[in-house]
């Protein structure tokens, strides 16, 4: 009873819980990756305690991977030397860490996972209460296999309409961004529902639940329905909804008539309807990251890019979010296709994302980008300008080397 | 007397501490590159007490603990903002820096100010008018009380916030 996060608290603290309580619970999975695992392990250590339990304990190489210096080697040696120490077998060097999380079983429908990124936030989509924390919280879930809640009250998003052509769940999402601005949720949970959400495969759902942190969510989550089951490779176990909710707010969108939306800079509610911005000259396009860098997302630029050729002035990153996605986009073809296209294809992980590696911005440049976030400074120079959109955009944008919009292609 | 350092709205983790900057755990290498792009005097101008004033959703983004870490490493006594991103308001508290929620103090202070901070009390003083934080919850408190969370999990375990929720 309740809404979707109070039935998930409820279950696992057994005992019915309401928005305003506060919670010690159990978590089923715990992540950190190769720049927030150090710290978490070094507050782990400072507990003097054992481990909770090694097998639900997860590390990802991914925001510096391969490394790009000596000091993300010594980052990474020290995850290694720890797990060795721990019996942590669970060292993932395949992706993006919330993408591998999925793959890789640890998230589980009604389940609750915690993990050293604000984007943890995605596996909402699986109907999991999964939030972000810093180090120390994720170092003493490492020793004691607990977390506390603050159970959130919920921002229910009822969808209703059909997305038309070149428009997908990342319009979605930064549409509803504009509209409450870039701390709307804080501290809610916040629910994707209604027949436009149910109508979504589990790879759009997914960028739904990641960008739910960028609006300020505590958790984005989605309803439990025989697809999610299906995407996980799981038997049916029913569907997870909720019932008799009381919400903090109910905010309804229709998404007919609504066109591709462009984060501009500097900051992620400065949202535009990409013909505002179409035109814009680019430096960059990133396509990638953990809010479009699965399969699905690598198909539609691949559809786009096939026999074509990017711009010169413009360099083109394209990073399938895993290694599984690496291979099936190999054998699809896609990665042939990027490659004779002039893209370049890197190494599965978050790339230039966070500014550490690969296509790092300098003063002046512009980039358009499949990632969420556009802070100055987010992809190196704070004097350069990041622009957000989704994968369509971003591949009708680096064959013309200036923001385009993708149903005026072919 | 303590300084203001005064930032405006939604000034992200990017911000605080950049990600090309944060391959270290180490807090004085931390503390040297904190605000460094944003405002790359910071850490030679900051000194020990100073106050951060900030406007709202102070430390969105990124949950990097470097972020919070590296003020704190630099000596800056509290962090007094309109509003705070969840994460950082929380790794804020778990790890002993004061975070206090103040609507109208960012408003009446200029940079350099200076003002009297009283931490126990969520109480600023400046320009002669006192200002009132919000008070934390709980288990905010239980955290701060016991210096960190980590602390606090070593010498009570879970049961010391069973008690206050």
């Amino acid at each position: 009873m309740g809404t979707l996060v109070e039935e998930i608290l409820s279950r696992r603290v057994g005992r019915p819980v309401h928005a305003g309580d506060t919670v010690v619970a159990e978590v089923d999975a715990v992540m950190a990756h190769d720049v927030t695992g150090p710290l978490a392990i070094d507050a782990f250590r400072s507990l003097e305690m054992p481990i909770w339990n090694a097998s639900r304990t997860v590390f990802s190489f991914d925001h510096v991977f391969p490394s790009n210096s000596v000091a993300a080697s010594e980052l990474h040696r020290r995850i290694r030397e720890f797990a060795a120490e721990f019996g942590i077998r669970n060292l993932f060097a395949e992706g993006i860490c919330h993408l591998v999380m999925v793959e890789r079983g640890f998230i589980r429908p009604g389940g609750v996972v915690v993990g050293a990124d604000s984007h943890s936030t995605t596996y909402g989509a699986l109907g999991c209460f999964a939030t972000g924390m810093g180090s120390t919280d994720i170092g003493v879930t490492m020793a004691t296999g607990r977390s506390w809640f603050r159970v959130p009250e919920t921002l229910r998003i009822e969808v209703t309409g059909k997305l038309a052509r070149g428009v997908q769940a990342k319009d979605l999402a930064l549409s509803v961004i504009r509209q409450l601005g870039a701390e709307g949720a804080n501290y809610l949970a916040v629910e994707w529902g209604g027949p436009t959400v149910s109508a979504m495969g589990l790879s759009e759902r997914l960028t739904l639940s990641n960008l739910s942190v960028d609006f300020g969510a505590k958790c984005g989550l989605c309803e439990v329905d025989a697809k999610t089951w299906e995407y996980l490779h799981l038997p049916d176990g029913g569907d997870l909804r909720p019932s008799q909710a009381s919400y903090a707010g109910v905010l309804r969108v229709d998404v007919s008539d609504l066109e591709p939306q462009v984060s501009a800079p500097p900051a992620i509610e400065n949202v535009r309807p990409l013909s505002e911005l179409a035109g814009t000259r680019l430096d960059e396009v990133f396509i990638g990251s953990c809010a479009n860098g699965r399969i699905e997302d690598m198909g539609i630029v691949a559809g786009m890019l096939e026999g074509r050729q990017v711009s010169p002035t413009t360099r083109t990153i394209i990073i399938p979010g895993t290694r599984t996605a690496y291979v099936q986009a190999l054998e699809r073809g896609y990665i042939d296709t990027f490659v004779r296209a002039g893209a370049v294809v890197m190494a599965a992980g978050c790339g230039p994302c966070l500014g550490r590696q690969h296509g790092t911005l300098g003063p002046g440049e512009r980039a358009l980008s499949t990632s969420m976030r556009n802070y100055p400074g987010r992809m190196g120079s704070p004097d350069a300008e990041i622009y957000l959109a989704n994968p369509a955009v971003a591949a009708a944008s680096a064959l013309a080397g200036v923001i385009a919009d993708p149903r005026e292609e072919n | 007397m303590a300084r203001v350092f005064r930032f405006g709205d939604g000034i992200s983790t990017d911000a605080i501490m950049p990600g090309r900057y944060n391959l270290t755990t180490d807090p004085a290498a931390l503390a040297k590159a904190c605000f460094i792009e944003n405002r790359p005097d910071f850490h030679e101008t900051v000194r020990a007490g100073d106050v951060i004033v900030a406007g709202n959703n102070f430390g969105c983004g990124s949950s990097r603990e470097h972020a919070p870490l590296s003020i704190k490493a630099s000596g800056v006594s509290a962090v007094v903002a309109r509003s705070f991103a969840r994460i950082f308001y929380r790794n804020a508290v778990n790890l002993g820096l004061p975070v206090i929620r103040c609507a109208d103090l960012h408003d009446a202070v200029q940079d350099g100010d200076e003002v009297v901070v009283d931490i126990e009390h969520g109480t600023i003083v400046a320009g002669g008018r006192t200002f009132q934080g919000e008070a934390p919850s709980a288990v905010a408190r239980r955290i701060s009380e016991a210096g960190s969370l980590v602390d606090l999990i070593k010498n009570h375990g879970w049961a010391a916030i069973e008690e206050v929720v």
